[in-house]
């Protein structure tokens, strides 16, 4: 279980996250929803270890992030994949190098278990052979994001976190991503935290869902008791209405 | 009056407080070089990238300072009968300043430019958040290779800045103004003394450093997308270039 506790943070002046309390059940795939710029991605980088809060915990199976130590942090990183917006990919490699990097790094395994290991993580987000010599400038949007999937995968993470996972791609590539989630979800059962706002397509894949607004979580629940909610700003921004006072 | 200390302190303390902020990135950068995992690749790589491919721009410029010094120097020379000094002047112009202050410049323009954007393209493009989230360092497996690379580089690129200078000096000098080739480089043998080539090689080393370290620096911190990538390799060309004029009054100003 993830527990964010009371978690504070001001970025450029700005309070960005002001209270955030959340607990993400292990095993399942939690979906933070939001409208653009309300700090979700934010949120995920505190789960990530890459932003520590001014105040508030990050409590990970017990394991308090905000107080670890960089080598704590480090090994806790062993059990983490993350997905991130625009992929992160490393342009400088090619697909099968960036898919092998973590291994490469971090594992003493041979070069053909490397190539197995790399081989079926590419197969498993549905990529084909012939991408593995491309570097990632030759791929299309939704490529990118299924080479950072297997990436995020090739370790067996206990956590994986998406940043954005379908930002800019089209409809089918939309449904192909949310669908290489659930079915990665199903094959490995890492506990999931996906940051999106593509509703309502997102509530397809949510075992759990929660509304970031005004550096809080306003609303949590499961797809169908979110839907329900009586909150004006949850339904307003589940109704994709226009706010003309930010308008 | 005291709203003036009071800006006078902040300013004074955010200064300070950048100053450690930009010394530490370099010292944890450089600890880094004596924890495992070694990156002797990684290095390699960069010496190749910061080192041989700067050579076409180093030799190209070596030689027409040295062409320069040649003409100027024999000219110069002449209105006082000691044409055979030319050899020591070029060599000791060289040697002394223009060789690592000359290179220092090239390399930033070249190489320094290029990390800055390669890192801050790496930045804003969350490669370098991807890399910590893999429980890999950025800081290891970007920066400390480029910095060792640009210690190794920068002495080597110096050397040859120096001798490709002298050579310059000599096809305008000797073969073409005439000068003798003996009074030419024994007058060089005589005038450089190992002070010299120890201060021009302290020199590259601290040049290189500083180079390396402010473009890794202004690429590690940007911010604000495609702008902000050209903004830092702006201000890492034109820090470095400022801080290699200064640091080269500073160690001439030790070595005299």
């Amino acid at each position: 279980m993830i527990k964010l506790i009371n978690l504070v943070r001001t970025l450029d002046n700005q309070r960005v996250l002001n209270g955030v309390n959340l607990e993400i059940p292990t095993g399942k795939i939690t979906v933070i929803i939001g409208k653009s710029g309300v700090g979700k991605s934010v949120l995920l980088k505190h789960i990530a270890g890459l932003i520590r809060p001014d105040s508030g915990s990050i409590l990970i199976d017990g394991f308090d992030l905000t107080r670890a130590s960089v080598r704590e942090i480090q090994e806790f990183r062993k059990r983490l994949g993350v997905l991130f917006q625009g992929g992160a990919l490393f342009d400088s490699l090619t697909v099968f190098e960036n898919v092998a990097f973590p291994l490469r790094e971090k594992t003493r395994l041979p070069e053909a278990e490397i190539q197995k290991r790399v081989r079926e993580r590419l197969a498993q987000v549905n990529l084909p052979p012939e991408v593995e010599n491309k570097y990632p400038d030759e791929l299309s949007g939704g490529m990118k994001k299924r080479v950072a999937l297997a990436r995020a995968l090739i370790q067996e993470p206990e956590i994986l976190l998406f940043d954005e996972p379908v930002t800019g791609l089209d409809p089918p590539m939309t449904n192909t991503i949310f669908h290489l989630i659930t079915k990665t979800h199903l094959e490995t059962g890492y506990t999931g935290v996906v940051v999106s706002h593509d509703i309502p397509k997102v509530f397809e894949i949510a075992d759990f869902v929660a509304m970031l607004h005004g550096g809080r979580i306003i609303a949590s629940g499961t797809p169908e008791e979110i839907q329900r909610c009586p909150d004006p700003v949850v339904q307003s921004f589940l109704r994709g209405e226009v706010d003309f006072l930010e308008a | 009056m005291f709203t003036v200390l009071g800006w006078l302190g902040h300013v004074v303390l955010r200064w300070v407080r950048n100053t450690g902020h930009v010394v530490l990135f370099l010292l944890q950068a450089l600890a880094l070089a004596f924890a495992p995992p070694f990156r002797f690749r990684r290095i390699l790589q960069e010496v190749f990238f910061i080192g041989f491919k700067s050579s076409t721009i180093i030799l190209l410029t070596a030689s027409f300072t040295g062409m320069v010094l040649g003409l100027q120097g024999y000219y110069t020379l002449r209105k006082f009968g000691s044409e055979s000094a030319l050899g020591s002047a070029v060599a000791l112009s060289l040697i002394r300043e223009l060789g690592p202050v000359l290179a220092a410049l090239m390399v930033s323009g070249r190489a320094g430019s290029a990390i800055t954007a390669e890192v801050g393209i790496m930045r804003i493009t969350e490669q370098l958040d991807a890399l910590d989230t893999m429980a890999v360092n950025p800081l290891q497996f970007v920066v400390m290779p480029k910095l060792l690379a640009g210690l190794i580089s920068m002495p080597l690129l110096t050397a040859i800045f120096d001798v490709v200078g002298i050579l310059g000096g000599y096809l305008v000098g000797v073969v073409l103004l005439g000068v003798s080739s003996g009074a030419y480089f024994s007058g060089m043998v005589q005038s450089v003394e190992n002070v010299d080539i120890h201060g021009g090689l302290v020199k590259s080393v601290v040049f290189g450093l500083l180079i390396i370290w402010v473009a890794c620096y202004k690429g590690y911190y940007t911010e604000r997308g495609a702008e902000g990538v050209s903004k830092a390799t702006t201000e890492a060309v034109v820090t470095s270039a400022v801080l290699v004029l200064a640091f080269d009054y500073l160690i001439t100003s030790f070595f005299m």
